[in-house]
């Protein structure tokens, strides 16, 4: 995904030069091509998030569209402050990209892992915040958010949904219905998307029918067809390679409730308010913190027997 | 385009202007009931003679893009803000009453929300220097002849985040940002040397790569002469240490720690009054 970002947003700031690019000192091998060919819109901040931030929100103030770039906490909550008060309360055009969303970087630890940034993020008034589940995916969400002014938030992951490519279904504020069904609707956001499309093919196995929503776009939240498959399938169960704590779960919860669109069944897959205390590669991890397809199938099922 | 309505060859009466900053601070945290006054007055003449003299700025036309930037990065002291604002005519003398009052957009912490002629907004201390150098960057690739002034706290320069922008600036040759700290020795609780020692500040700042100059504080010619730095002139960012005294203008709070949080009430807002030259009550705004 951070190849797909990197070279959308190459193409966008060959005809846009209001578009900046500042990375905190990360990016080995992904920046280069995009350094090289626009010197004038590339800067490495070096290990400074909280400067590169603040920076961000100056050079946007004066006009320009400004991606910080960095590994997800880095981005986020080493320097939330300067998204909260540089960013946020002066509605600037900054967009805070966050590689290794999840446990994309699964072998490096607790320290590496995104797992509150959804959360915290959704929480800052007029951010907007991106999760696409694919490569292609990421490519169309990176167009639609320079169009889109203020402050922004774009988790990357690796997506392996290898789904065909759909332009006309990835609109930034939407939900994309990834699958039809009338048993269960299965919620997620980003790359997990993988997982909760083998756990649905298992449950078309036996005979249960999913449907499933890909929430790219948490914030802000489009309600219409999180509302429709509440009131059309009753059972839900959300996704997301996050704590459970205020990310989707959080969110389609709070929309539901407003919404009076209570469902008949309710589980939140995630990670169960903690920290990981072992390491491994993200479909170890998945598997060990019961958000893989095997845990995601079990909800579903366990939402319908109730 | 609009033109500056300030040069330097028709400068303002800056002392008038500090004073008058200094009678506004007292009024506005009397009425208010608010802390801070201590930081304000140490402040008035470094922003009597950037509001006074130095920036380039046009109360008619608040956001024309030549102007000069100013961050008031320790954003406790914005009354200070609001008064220079208020004296070069972008906000009624008037509006300065309703600072800390329920429903007023004139804050305690510097807010840019309605206000014409506030940049930018702070509050947490160590934030302004890395939007103005932002903006100090932007305006070079512009091709901008603007400059951008921050000022800070002493206690501030706690804060690491003013020392990833203190390089960040350096290596960038941002000579169209120009720093004042405001140096008064004291912080919250204590002084700066008992809380973290920032001595040998200079050697700190010129270590780091930028232009020190060191001046008093509340001498307006020695403040006009080192602030007047032209964008490009000096290949380096540049740093004037202003050495103040906190609660200047008002005896009894004057190297006070005490009137940091303090508000004048009562006598001791009558004795400020007197110190500053009229009657408790007759309002500069009144």
């Amino acid at each position: 995904m951070r190849d797909a970002f990197v070279a959308e947003l190459s193409e966008i700031a060959a005809v846009d030069p209001s578009v900046m690019l500042i990375t905190g000192d990360l990016g080995f091998g992904v920046l280069a091509d995009f350094a090289d060919r626009f010197p004038d819109q590339f800067i490495n901040a070096g290990v400074a998030e909280q400067n590169m931030t603040g920076l961000a929100a100056g050079l946007a103030l004066e006009g320009h569209k400004v991606f910080t770039y960095s590994i997800a906490n880095f981005t986020t909550l080493r320097c939330l402050e300067q998204l909260r008060n540089d960013v946020c309360y002066h509605d600037a055009d900054v967009t805070a990209v966050a590689v290794g969303g999840g446990f994309s970087y699964g072998q490096l630890g607790m320290s590496h892992f995104a797992t509150e940034d959804l959360a915290i993020l959704r929480a800052l008034p007029g951010m907007t915040v991106v999760a696409p589940s694919d490569a292609w995916e990421t490519r169309l969400l990176t167009r639609q958010m320079v169009a889109r002014p203020g402050p922004k938030y774009l988790r990357l992951d690796k997506g392996r949904a290898n789904l065909p490519v759909d332009e006309g279904d990835v609109t930034l504020g939407k939900v994309r219905k990834v699958r039809d069904g009338n048993d269960v609707t299965l919620i997620t956001i980003g790359a997990i998307l993988s997982e909760v499309l083998k756990a649905a093919a298992k449950l078309e196995s036996e005979g249960i029918n999913a449907r499933i929503l890909s929430v790219h776009t948490l914030k802000p939240l489009d309600a219409a067809p999180l509302v429709a498959a509440a009131r059309e399938t009753g059972a839900i169960v959300t996704i997301e390679e996050h704590n459970v704590v205020g990310g989707l779960g959080g969110a389609v919860a709070e929309l539901l409730l407003s919404e009076g669109a209570m469902p008949t069944g309710w589980r939140t897959v995630g990670l169960a308010d903690c920290y990981p205390t072992i390491v491994g590669d993200q479909d170890y991890l998945r598997a060990a913190y019961n958000m893989d397809s095997v845990a995601i199938a079990a909800a579903a099922r366990a939402v319908l027997a109730r | 385009m609009t033109q500056p309505s300030v040069s330097r060859a028709n400068a303002i009466d800056t002392s008038a202007m500090a004073l008058a900053i200094r009678r506004h601070a007292v009024d506005m945290t009397h009425l208010g009931k608010s802390s801070h006054v201590g930081s304000v007055l140490s402040l008035a003449d470094i922003l009597a003679v950037l509001y006074g003299d130095i920036m380039h700025l046009n109360p008619a036309d608040p956001r024309w893009i030549d102007r000069d930037r100013f961050i008031l990065s320790k954003g406790h002291a914005g009354a200070g803000v609001y008064a220079a604002l208020a004296e070069r005519g972008f906000l009624p003398r008037e509006q300065l009453k309703t600072h800390y009052q329920n429903g007023s957009k004139l804050s305690g912490h510097v807010s840019h929300k309605g206000v014409p002629g506030v940049e930018f907004s702070t509050g947490s201390l160590g934030h302004g220097l890395g939007v103005g150098s932002g903006m100090a960057l932007a305006a070079k690739r512009a091709g901008r002849a603007n400059r951008v002034f921050v000022v800070l706290s002493d206690g501030e320069c706690d804060e690491g985040s003013n020392w990833e922008a203190i390089m960040f600036a350096a290596h960038h040759k941002l000579d169209n940002l120009i720093v004042a700290v405001d140096y008064n020795k004291i912080q919250s609780l204590d002084s700066v040397a008992n809380t973290l020692a920032l001595e040998p500040f200079a050697d700190k700042w010129r270590a780091f790569g930028w232009h020190v100059a060191e001046v008093d504080g509340h001498d307006h010619a020695a403040l006009s002469a080192a602030l007047a730095v032209e964008a490009g002139e000096r290949g380096q960012p540049s740093v004037v240490i202003c050495h103040t005294t906190k609660g200047k203008g008002v005896s009894f709070m004057e190297n006070a720690v005490l009137w940091h949080y303090r508000t004048p009430q009562g006598e001791e807002y009558s004795a400020a009054c007197a110190e500053l030259g009229r009657a408790a009550g007759e309002h500069e705004h009144a």
